[in-house]
């Protein structure tokens, strides 16, 4: 096998070549550090805004899903029912796959509750029996993606013998599930057009290095560059804009958090809410840092692809 | 090396700058191009060098023909030519040892090679001490002379020159020009483009001549060229 080595050596030196060319553009963008800092600013604070009112957005969705915790449906049986029967109804309801959790107030119970929510108290001392029924609370598994579920939960729950009445709000839920929609794809919206704005960002900036080149690509491709060499230190420059940028957006929005989280955490305590306020997860960054890298890269690539073949020698 | 086949090139806008030439310029030899400015001098070394292309006709270009050349292919046929222009083409926002080392890095040389090959070239045109001036310091021969290193320094068989010493005074111009023979003398092909009858005659060499796009033959024949095929 004579070939391998050889094989290797080529591949090797491939890899060689395209680490010097990364270098390589990232010093050429540290040479002119005043624009190559604004540039990157630039596509920061572009990709910093969706990404903060992503993460706002995360923190609501997570402010109501603990709203969500407290839709329940109440299931009022019938006066007939005993406390045995209603104990099968609620063994059987633990086992529902759409159901979280489900505890009982019995009658006595409710009376109490009654006895001290209402000031009757004294008044219902009168009453010879119990006139309230059996309650069943369930708090049915919120499912975000399909707020319909829960209305199919509750027909389902109504069809019960035992059950005399299953009452929940559904309109509070249904809104709140419309508002975050729209909101979700505003963000997306914002996003898409700041992505853009990136786009053209890496676009134009590339262009002017490539216009700032020309000489350098001239000769270039006098003495035998493919055009691959040629458009290689522009590509790598464009994805060092789309990384940095991306990093630095990531900075600004963890710093923006960190400026918010007092004030919010005073907020919720006024709330008495648990409230807690998330940053971006790892994933999140990962996801943004790499956006910001394919955007750099396109942009780039949309540039070079359009200028470099416009330079001939002559 | 170089076969021309009835090869005319009219520019869009209708200028003829060739009118059916045919030459050949066998391997390893040395030959002039002369003719007054505007002769087809420059067109000639572009089609070459796939700069520009024929209008009609064909060249053979080390049995290659360089019509059946794609746009993809011509980083590749020129890696196999040096050229060497009047106005250097020097990069001047990097030293003279980056300069040289170009071709080599285009290719992807190993670093240790790229070295020794550049130091080799420099050392060729007398300029190793100054593998790290900037271009720009140095006077315009030596400039020239970089230019030079830069086209022999991955060892092309063909050298291409277009008016190399037109901006030099006539003893740096023989000196290029003996720089030049000294190449060919190791089995480089070299075809020179120059007005400098003078040298030219001093020097010695075959002459193509050209006038109007059209090979004249004066006072040296082109049948030289021909008749010197091995």
């Amino acid at each position: 096998m004579r070939k391998g080595p050889q094989y290797n050596t080529l591949i090797t030196a491939y890899l060689i070549h395209h680490i010097r060319v990364l270098l390589s553009s990232l010093g050429h963008l540290t040479r002119q550090p005043l624009s190559t800092m604004m540039t990157m600013a630039v596509i920061a604070i572009a990709l910093t805004l969706p990404s903060g009112l992503y993460l706002a957005l995360n923190n609501i969705s997570g402010l109501s899903a603990g709203w969500d915790s407290s839709t329940k449906i109440s299931l009022f049986l019938h006066t007939s029912v005993d406390e045995k029967k209603a104990q099968t109804l609620l063994e059987r309801l633990r086992l529902h796959n759409e159901i979280d959790h489900v505890s009982m107030i019995s009658k006595d119970q409710g009376l109490e509750q009654f006895k001290q929510g209402s000031g009757f108290g004294s008044a219902l001392q009168f009453l010879e029996d119990n006139p309230l029924p059996i309650v069943l609370v369930v708090q049915p598994i919120i499912d975000t993606k399909r707020p319909d579920h829960i209305n199919q939960l509750l027909k389902e729950l109504e069809n019960d013998k035992l059950v005399e009445l299953a009452q929940l709000d559904m309109q509070w839920v249904k809104r709140l599930y419309a508002m975050l929609e729209i909101a979700h794809r505003g963000i997306w919206a914002i996003g898409s057009l700041l992505g853009l704005a990136v786009l053209l960002i890496v676009g134009n900036t590339i262009r002017l290095d490539i216009q700032n080149r020309r000489s350098e690509i001239e000769v270039s491709k006098l003495i035998g560059a493919s055009n691959a060499f040629i458009r290689r230190p522009f590509l790598y420059t464009g994805f060092w804009y789309g990384f940095t940028g991306g990093l630095l957006a990531w900075l600004l929005t963890t710093a923006s958090l960190y400026l918010l989280a007092e004030p919010v955490e005073k907020l919720t305590l006024l709330y008495h809410s648990d409230f807690q306020l998330n940053g971006l997860s790892f994933g999140d960054t990962m996801n943004l840092i790499m956006i910001s890298c394919s955007l750099g890269l396109l942009g780039s690539w949309l540039a070079v692809g359009r200028h470099l073949d416009e330079i001939e020698p002559s | 090396m170089i076969h021309f086949d009835n090869v005319s090139k009219r520019y869009p806008g209708g200028f003829e700058a060739l009118n059916q030439v045919s030459f050949r310029l066998p391997r390893g030899k040395m030959g002039y191009l002369t003719g007054h400015s505007g002769a087809g001098k420059s067109t000639l070394l572009k089609l070459i060098a796939l700069i520009e292309r024929p209008s009609r006709g064909q060249i053979i270009l080390d049995g290659i023909n360089l019509n059946h050349i794609s746009n993809r292919q011509v980083p590749y046929v020129r890696r196999n030519i040096g050229i060497i222009f009047q106005n250097h083409h020097l990069l001047y926002d990097r030293p003279v040892f980056d300069n040289v080392a170009m071709p080599l890095v285009i290719q992807g040389y190993r670093h240790r090679e790229i070295q020794s090959r550049v130091r080799a070239a420099l050392d060729q045109v007398g300029l190793l001490k100054k593998e790290k001036s900037d271009p720009i310091t140095l006077s315009g021969g030596e400039q020239q002379r970089v230019g030079i290193a830069r086209a022999i320094v991955h060892k092309p068989s063909l050298l291409l020159a277009d008016e190399p010493t037109g901006n030099l005074d006539p003893e740096l111009s023989l000196e290029i020009m003996e720089l030049f023979a000294r190449f060919n003398q190791v089995g480089t092909s070299v075809l020179i483009a120059s007005h400098d009858l003078d040298l030219i005659q001093h020097m010695g060499a075959q002459t193509l001549s050209l006038k109007d796009g059209r090979i004249v033959n004066d006072e040296i024949s082109p049948n030289e060229i021909i008749t010197g095929a091995a």
